[in-house]
Parts: structure tokens; C-alpha cells; sequence
């Protein structure tokens, strides 16, 4: 902790809380809560779109009256059109990539993914992936610790770059404008509903990587990972009177 | 008192918003003349449609064509979605088998004109097996017969102020193009579906064909196009029908 005692320029002018390592930078915290907001508006209206067509395909074609891989337990058209829907999924999707592109760039340019997201040479070794699991299983509170363990930058990574990713691409695979231009955002995927079904699927597992997210977030201590994100620090130790 | 480095952050900051705001200015003034704000920009959404559609305008070719498919991939089954106009003249031209229907063109062109079935089956006809996906997530595979809907604009001759083509169809759900989909090879007037006349219930006689957007820019039951150099004065100035019942005007989404 030693190591990350405010400089100057960081310092904040509140005299109770000092001294606590810097968790998150500004950029970070900022492209965090603007890709907060436009996933919410993302999922919803995911669902909203969902709701007029809850039926799932593979291939390049699928509609009523063809066989469905899959069919959700909905029934068609409920609530009508999705047109808001569909509004509010391009621009949320606006919102989040310009906030994703943000992250990345300066994720890149001050060297964050290199430092706190790839996994460092002493933890990829069975040994110690094994240990964090076991911790992880047993809900033991992690040590305050000031960058994060292996669990987490692994699957952040598979997040940042594997995942989101996909759905973008499984996205643009069903623009009709943009498959004109680079047909391959479709055709690797094996057609348009298939590309639909993925899209699908991309999202539920970001659903369920949200949803752990936050228990993780409650189990580590919920007030202080807040305050991380937010203010940048996690500490409230009071200043030795 | 005074802290030298919020005072500078103070001056940076209002520096970036400064520049960022006169930026945005800018922008918004390229945007507009090159054409690349969508009619419906206004409203909650109209950031979401007016990134969507200056993007793919400025980034990707005017030319660019949907992909095309074999026969073998065509659907078995051609979903459709939408009842056949409830009108007067669009039931008495139904039941004369369209032999009294004509499609107007008029405008900003050189030659105002009307077109009989025929007589657009005596321009150079062609076909295309396109993919169409509905906004609702459907989607399915045919073969379009008709004439480009540049042959016809062309022929009439199109003012160079011309900015949209309107097509009107004997329903409420009229529509626009900007000119790179109106002059795009794919876009169609369709009056074949799969090597038949056009059904009914998709279009008949004559419908639009925009392969590089949504299914429901491909307006049905054609009566009317009109060449334009502003939306504005049309409903309600966003477009087309879409925008007023909650969908974009720009399908190529």
C-alpha cells in the first residue's frame, strides 16, 4: 500500500480518508457506470425484441411455419412490435461501444490491460489457479489486495475480448446494410439466424457474468466496491487522531 | 487558498468541453450537408438513428450489394406478415387483375409519367435471390423478379436538386429512400415472387424491394413515387409511416 501513497495529484481534500491505494482510474470508473446504464437499456430492450419473435433458428433462414431450434416458453407478438425496442438497443449499443472503444484505447495506451488484466507469470500455474479456486468455492474474503486475482482477470479478459466482441460481430451479422459490405460477419457464423441464436446467447452469458459480478461484488464488501468505483478508493480508514 | 491544480484542471476542463462542444457544432453542420441526418433525428431515439445512419453512409460503399443466394437456397416457406389494403380502388383494381392499375412518377423529374403493369414488364426486367429479415426477427430467402428502380427513375429523369425518392403505396405505410438506396442495383420494383406473379399478400401488383434494409422498408401495394428535395412537408416530416409508429426510418440497421 506504500507503494500507491497519494501523490499531490491525486490527493482528495477529505481529511478522513487517506492513504487507500487508488483502485480505479478515472477512466475506468467513468466508462464503467456510462456501460452500466446502456447494458441495462441494452437488456431490456434485448427482451423487448425477444418478445415479438421468442422463437430461435439455425442457418440462414427461419420464420413461422419453419422448424425451430428452439422456442421460448412466450407467446409471439406479446406487446406488439418492437420497434422502441429496437430503438433503444441501438442506442444503448451506441453508448456502449463508444464508452467499450474508450476503455480499450486507454486501456491499451496506459498499459491497464497489460498490468490488472493479464494474469501474471506466477499465477498461471496449476498450483495457484487451483488455490484461488478453492478460495473462491470456500467464499473466503479475499485479502485487500491492491490489483486483481487470477479468477478475475481471466474472466474479464474472456469478457473484454472474446466476448463482447462476438456480439458486436453477431450483431452486425444481421444488418442487412453492413453483411453488403463485409459478408463475412455473417457467413463465419453460418447464416443470419444462427448469427441471432449466438447473438442470443452472448447476452444471456452476460446476464449470468452481470449477476456474478455482483454477488462477487456483495461478498467482497459491497460499501467499499462501491466507493472504489466511484470515488476511485475503497479505503474510510480514519486518520490516526 | 487556491489550489494551483484544480485551478488548472478547471481551465483544462472547461478548455476539452469548449473544444468538444464546437466540435459537435461542426459535425452536426458537415453532417447536414452531406446529407447524412436521417429525417427522424429528432426525439428521444435520434441519437441512436443518426449515428446508425451517418455511419454507415460515410463508412461503407454506396455500391455495396446484399449477398445472393443459389435456387436451391431459396425458402419453402415465404412468410408473410400484413393484410391487403381494405380500400375501394385497391379491391376493384384486385378484382380487374390490376389490368386498370398504373403507377405514377412525378416530382422533381423531367418527364412526369404513369406505367401500366405492362409496361414496366417491357423494361429490362431481372431477378435477384436476396435474404429479407423482418424487424420482428424472421427471416427468409427469394427470388425477386422486376425492374431496378433506377431503370424508372432514369427514364423519367431526375432533377440533380433531388434529394429522396417517396413511394406511396394504396395503405397508409408510405416510405422514402435517400438516393444511394433509390439508384442501389438491388433495390427493386418487384412484380414476380419465386418465378410467379407477385401474390396478393405480398405486394401485389408491384411492390418495393431494398435488399440492404429491414422487410418493412419494402413497401407493398405501390400506387405513387414521387421524387423530392425535402421530407418535410410529407406527414409528419420524419420520413416515412415507420418513424410515426415507433420504427426508424434508416432499416439497414
Amino acid at each position: 500500500m506504500a507503494g500507491f501513497a497519494s501523490t499531490p495529484r491525486l490527493a482528495i481534500q477529505t481529511s478522513d480518508i487517506v492513504d487507500s491505494p487508488r483502485r480505479h482510474s478515472a477512466l475506468v470508473r467513468f466508462t464503467h457506470w456510462i456501460f452500466t446504464l446502456s447494458f441495462f437499456g441494452l437488456a431490456v430492450s434485448g427482451f423487448a425484441i425477444i418478445l415479438a419473435h421468442p422463437h430461435f433458428y439455425w442457418g440462414e433462414t427461419g420464420g413461422i411455419g419453419t422448424p425451430s431450434l428452439f422456442d421460448l416458453p412466450l407467446p409471439t407478438m406479446l406487446g406488439g412490435p418492437s420497434g422502441w425496442g429496437r430503438s433503444l438497443h441501438f442506442q444503448s449499443a451506441w453508448i456502449a461501444v463508444l464508452a467499450g472503444a474508450l476503455y480499450f484505447v486507454s486501456g491499451v495506451l496506459t498499459q491497464h490491460f497489460r498490468s490488472q488484466l493479464l494474469p501474471r507469470s506466477t499465477d498461471l500455474s496449476w498450483r495457484s489457479l487451483r488455490a484461488s479456486i478453492i478460495d473462491h468455492l470456500r467464499f473466503r474474503r479475499p485479502a485487500e489486495e491492491d490489483s486483481y486475482n487470477i479468477l478475475q482477470r481471466l474472466s474479464y479478459l474472456t469478457v473484454v475480448f472474446l466476448v463482447f466482441p462476438l456480439i458486436i460481430v453477431t450483431g452486425f451479422a444481421m444488418s442487412p446494410a453492413i453483411t453488403s459490405v463485409i459478408p463475412e460477419f455473417v457467413t463465419i457464423f453460418g447464416g443470419h439466424q444462427t448469427a441471432r441464436t449466438l447473438h442470443f446467447f452472448l447476452g444471456d452469458f452476460l446476464l449470468v457474468f452481470l449477476l456474478i459480478h455482483i454477488a462477487m461484488v456483495i461478498l467482497a464488501g459491497f460499501s467499499s466496491r462501491m466507493r472504489a468505483m466511484i470515488t476511485g478508493r475503497a479505503g474510510s480508514r480514519k486518520e490516526p487522531a | 487558498m487556491s489550489d494551483p491544480v484544480s485551478r488548472r484542471k478547471l481551465i483544462t476542463g472547461g478548455l476539452a468541453i469548449g473544444a468538444g462542444a464546437a466540435g459537435l457544432t461542426v459535425a452536426a453542420r458537415l453532417a447536414s450537408r452531406y446529407g447524412l441526418i436521417p429525417p427522424d433525428s429528432g426525439g428521444i431515439w435520434g441519437l441512436g438513428e443518426t449515428l446508425t445512419y451517418a455511419t454507415q453512409r460515410v463508412l461503407m460503399s454506396r455500391h455495396s450489394l446484399a449477398r445472393e443466394f443459389n435456387h436451391s437456397e431459396i425458402s419453402k416457406v415465404v412468410p408473410v406478415s400484413g393484410e391487403p389494403p381494405q380500400t375501394e380502388p385497391f379491391e376493384r383494381l384486385l378484382a380487374g387483375g390490376f389490368r386498370d392499375w398504373r403507377l405514377k412518377v412525378d416530382g422533381m423529374v423531367a418527364r412526369p409519367s404513369t406505367f401500366s403493369l405492362d409496361e414496366l414488364k417491357r423494361f429490362p426486367s431481372s431477378s435477384q435471390i436476396t435474404h429479407q429479415a423482418c424487424e420482428e426477427g424472421w427471416s427468409f430467402i427469394a427470388e425477386w423478379t422486376g425492374v431496378q428502380l433506377s431503370t424508372v427513375l432514369n427514364f423519367v429523369g431526375v432533377s440533380p436538386q433531388a434529394q429522396f425518392v417517396v413511394v406511396y403505396p394504396f395503405d397508409e405505410s408510405w416510405d422514402s429512400l435517400d438516393l444511394a438506396d433509390a439508384f442501389h442495383p438491388q433495390t427493386f420494383l418487384a412484380y414476380g415472387l419465386n418465378g410467379q406473379e407477385l401474390p396478393t399478400r405480398h405486394g401485389a401488383p408491384l411492390r418495393l424491394r431494398v435488399a440492404r434494409q429491414l422487410g418493412y422498408k419494402s413497401v407493398k401495394y405501390l400506387s405513387r413515387i414521387t421524387v423530392t428535395d425535402s421530407l418535410k412537408n410529407i406527414g409528419k416530416g420524419l420520413g416515412s409511416a415507420a418513424p410515426e409508429a415507433g420504427y426508424s426510418w434508416f432499416a439497414g440497421i
